[in-house]
């Protein structure tokens, strides 16, 4: 990415730059010059007095009030915490961070090893990799603002249920009639989202099947206006189906009036016994003949429910089923850069001999990236993974940004919970205190994996 | 943003293999990769990655009155499109006084973080005092703790102190927590700089101050850069510290877009207007100094 990160390899270069030198024993000039804490601590005290008053003292400060009731005035020892493994809010937080931690290290850290992989085989990665990792420079409040308009539930707001649609629509052509209604009073009525014809039809009759309800954009183009039926042959029922709506008013209900149209394409089912024996679509006048019945049979005609199903709406992302995996996907959006960025950095640190040793011998490069790249660059991926689990752990932006008022409960992490039992109106100080605190917990193995490699890369 | 790539599209192509070779899956998956495959793979993935922010910029440049339509609509209509959410935007005291408050703090905690965190980087790499090697493994290890943890003690002492809701309550904050990574950034980069420079200069009679100011300010530059840049982020961006302590008084831009979502829907003129107001500086100083952000990204990949 920049000359730094081309010669050394990713994560800690600066740190490695000139970690051993600092710890080497002082020199003799330096012994004479430099002693105690005198002048030191003029340029240590600033920094120091910050991390005390702000990070070191807070922290104890936290775990004290923790072991204590939420007013302050009693010691409870561990019981916010067991409150904490109670409560079920505090519960589906942390079911919520388990699938946090889980879900987006991994999926961010894979992305970014493809990412990084495949940009070194296109000519215009600098742009590439300049448009995936803008969003770090972003933040969270403008990443969450972003996705919350992705998300709008409707497919004329949203993009993601508009591209969802589109592709739907485009593989299952949508209803034609959604949300046309049966004429009332006219003898037909809606069961299980079919119209169907209150009374009995025989072979050899002729059945009417008025529909309103519907907007005059939804009428089809090829609509004409509707004709009566002609007569059937005594094995069959003919029909018209039509919209029973004369624009301008005048027309009587339940009559196939001048002015009105028939409904082309609409699905006619002819049913006995339950089953349907017989189908038949409107021609552009709206009529229809079912054929093949038994002369003298009677039948139930309806209009199939799938004329009049409900478009396809997309997918609720920011309901409190998928909420939490909708927001992990944004975070895929801030975060891919990052790791990209960073294994990028170890890529290019991997020396090519080692890549050309293995191709000689005969590798496939399927061979050489799963057994050569990969091992090479494991040290860089647990970076990535350990520095994003530290973060997905305090994760509260996103959830606080993009899930609605209404879903916050399903959302919730732990970094929520604590703004919302510690800073609500009626504040719970200990147990806010004891969230704090396991947040802590939480990160301490993290903390423990930076403190090692700090001490190995010193050595 | 790239000189890395360079090396490595130069590489000779794979040697051809005999046909008969028997074809492992991930044989296939690569030979199906490494035509024209990634390019088509990865201009998708760009266009994931651009679309969201690209519809966020056409909607806060659409009349309000557009908006029970997709923004991808307006491109149809392009006499729709209008700066009149801005001009409204600048009459809007709430969010002006709110980036105002934005633009203090965050400043003010750059300059902090970098003058503070330099001088004690300094002291940690080039001066010795008895525990020096154990207070910085202490700071190396603060790097990692939630800032979470002190949200609640924090508040109950600004409340003692009468700073609760104020400028500086959010500034001084911010500073606690942006220094573990500045000092350990800085005292590592500090480090590495040749010991001969130093020591030259104690020869020479320079005092430890006039060292710092006259030899490791200057060589140290790119990664005081870098963290500047780094912190000037994440101030800029944060929204717990500013809702946490800073109040209506000193309420940061992100905190008021936020306050806005209670009425989400008949406001994402506001909302869609302010949210790329607060993008604009982080973006311009992406892309100014993105050389100084992507190496602090390297070096702080812990925090």
């Amino acid at each position: 990415m920049t000359e730094g990160s081309t010669t050394e390899p990713g994560a800690g270069s600066v740190a490695t730059a000139g970690g051993a030198a600092s710890l080497e024993p002082p020199s003799e000039v330096q012994d004479k010059r430099l002693g105690g804490w005198g002048l030191a601590s003029l340029f240590l005290l600033p920094a120091l007095l910050a991390l005390v008053l702000f990070v070191v003292y807070p922290t104890i400060y936290t775990l004290v009030r923790s072991l204590f009731s939420d007013d302050g005035k009693s010691f409870v020892g561990i019981g916010n915490y067991t409150t904490m493994f109670s409560r079920d809010a505090t519960l589906t937080a942390i079911k919520n961070n388990v699938i946090w931690v889980v879900a987006a290290p991994t999926l961010v850290t894979a992305l970014g090893l493809i990412f990084a992989v495949l940009t070194e085989r296109i000519r215009w990665a600098t742009a590439f990799k300049f448009v995936v990792f803008m969003p770090m420079a972003i933040g969270f409040l403008a990443s969450g603002v972003i996705f919350r308009f992705v998300y709008q539930i409707d497919p004329h707001q949203g993009v993601a249920n508009a591209v969802l649609v589109g592709i739907h629509d485009t593989f299952i052509s949508p209803s034609e009639y959604s949300g046309a209604l049966p004429r009332p009073n006219a003898g037909v009525v809606t069961q299980g989202g079919a119209f169907v014809l209150s009374r009995p039809v025989s072979a050899g009759q002729q059945a009417s099947l008025p529909v309103v309800g519907l907007p005059p954009t939804k009428i089809p183009k090829a609509a004409k206006p509707a004709q009566a039926p002609v007569s059937a042959r005594a094995d069959a029922i003919s029909g018209v189906v039509w919209l029973d709506f004369t624009p301008g008013g005048g027309g009587k209900p339940g009559v196939v009036d001048p002015q009105e149209k028939g409904l082309p394409n609409m699905r006619v089912e002819a049913v006995s016994g339950g089953k349907v024996v017989a189908k038949a679509k409107a021609d552009d006048q709206g009529r229809f003949t079912l054929t093949g019945l038994k002369s003298g049979g009677t039948y139930q005609v309806r209009l199939a429910a799938s004329n009049f199903k409900a478009p396809y709406g997309g997918v609720d992302w920011l309901g409190p089923k998928i909420v939490t995996p909708s927001i992990i996907v944004a975070f895929l959006w801030m975060w891919a850069g990052f790791a990209m960025v960073l294994i990028g950095a170890g890529l290019a640190a991997i020396p090519r001999d080692a890549l050309e040793a293995a191709r000689v011998d005969g590798a496939t490069e399927w061979q050489v990236f799963r057994r050569v790249t990969v091992p090479l660059l494991s040290p860089i991926l647990v970076v990535v993974l350990v520095t994003l689990v530290i973060n997905v752990l305090k994760i509260f932006d996103l959830v606080y940004v993009i899930a609605p008022g209404d879903v916050q409960d399903d959302a919730n992490v732990l970094a929520t919970e604590l703004q919302r039992t510690a800073f609500a109106a009626e504040p719970q100080l200990g147990l806010g205190s004891a969230l704090a605190m396991f947040l802590l917990i939480l990160v301490v193995p993290a903390m423990v994996f930076n403190l090692r490699r700090f001490r190995r890369e010193q050595r | 943003m790239s000189t890395t790539n360079e090396t490595t599209t130069e590489r000779p192509a794979p040697p051809a293999e005999p046909e008969f070779q028997r074809e492992g899956v991930g044989r296939r998956i690569v030979g199906f990769f490494s035509g024209g495959i990634p390019q088509i793979v990865l201009l998708l993935v760009a266009l994931f990655w651009l679309i969201p922010g690209v519809g966020l910029l056409v909607a806060s440049l659409r009349p309000e009155s557009a908006n029970n339509t997709g923004w991808w609509t307006a491109f149809a209509h392009p006499d729709q499109f209008t700066t009149h959410n801005y001009t409204q935007l600048l009459k809007n005291n709430t969010m002006i006084s709110a980036f105002t408050n934005t633009v203090i703090i965050t400043v003010s905690t750059t300059i902090l973080v970098v003058v503070i965190g330099s001088m004690a980087g300094y002291a940690f790499a080039w001066m010795e005092f008895p525990g020096r090697d154990w207070i910085f493994l202490i700071v190396v290890g603060l790097l990692a703790v939630p800032l979470q943890v002190a949200l609640i003690p924090i508040a109950k002492f600004y409340n003692l102190v009468g700073l609760f809701h104020t400028l500086p309550a959010v500034i001084l904050f911010h500073l606690g927590f942006g220094l573990p990574f500045a000092v350990f950034l800085l005292r590592n980069f500090f480090a590495g700089i040749p010991r001969d420079l130093l020591e030259a200069a104690r020869m020479d009679g320079a005092t430890e101050v006039r060292i710092f100011i006259r030899v490791i300010l200057p060589l140290g530059l790119p990664a005081i850069a870098s963290l500047g840049i780094f912190q000037f982020l994440w101030t800029w961006n944060d929204l717990l510290v500013g809702l946490t302590f800073g109040g209506s008084s000193a309420r940061p831009l992100t905190v008021a877009i936020k306050e806005q979502f209670a009425a989400f829907g008949n406001n994402i003129d506001v909302i869609s207007s302010a949210s790329f107001l607060s993008m604009i500086v982080p973006l311009v100083v992406f892309f100014s100094f993105q050389r100084y952000f992507v190496q602090g990204v390297l070096a702080g990949s812990v925090k």
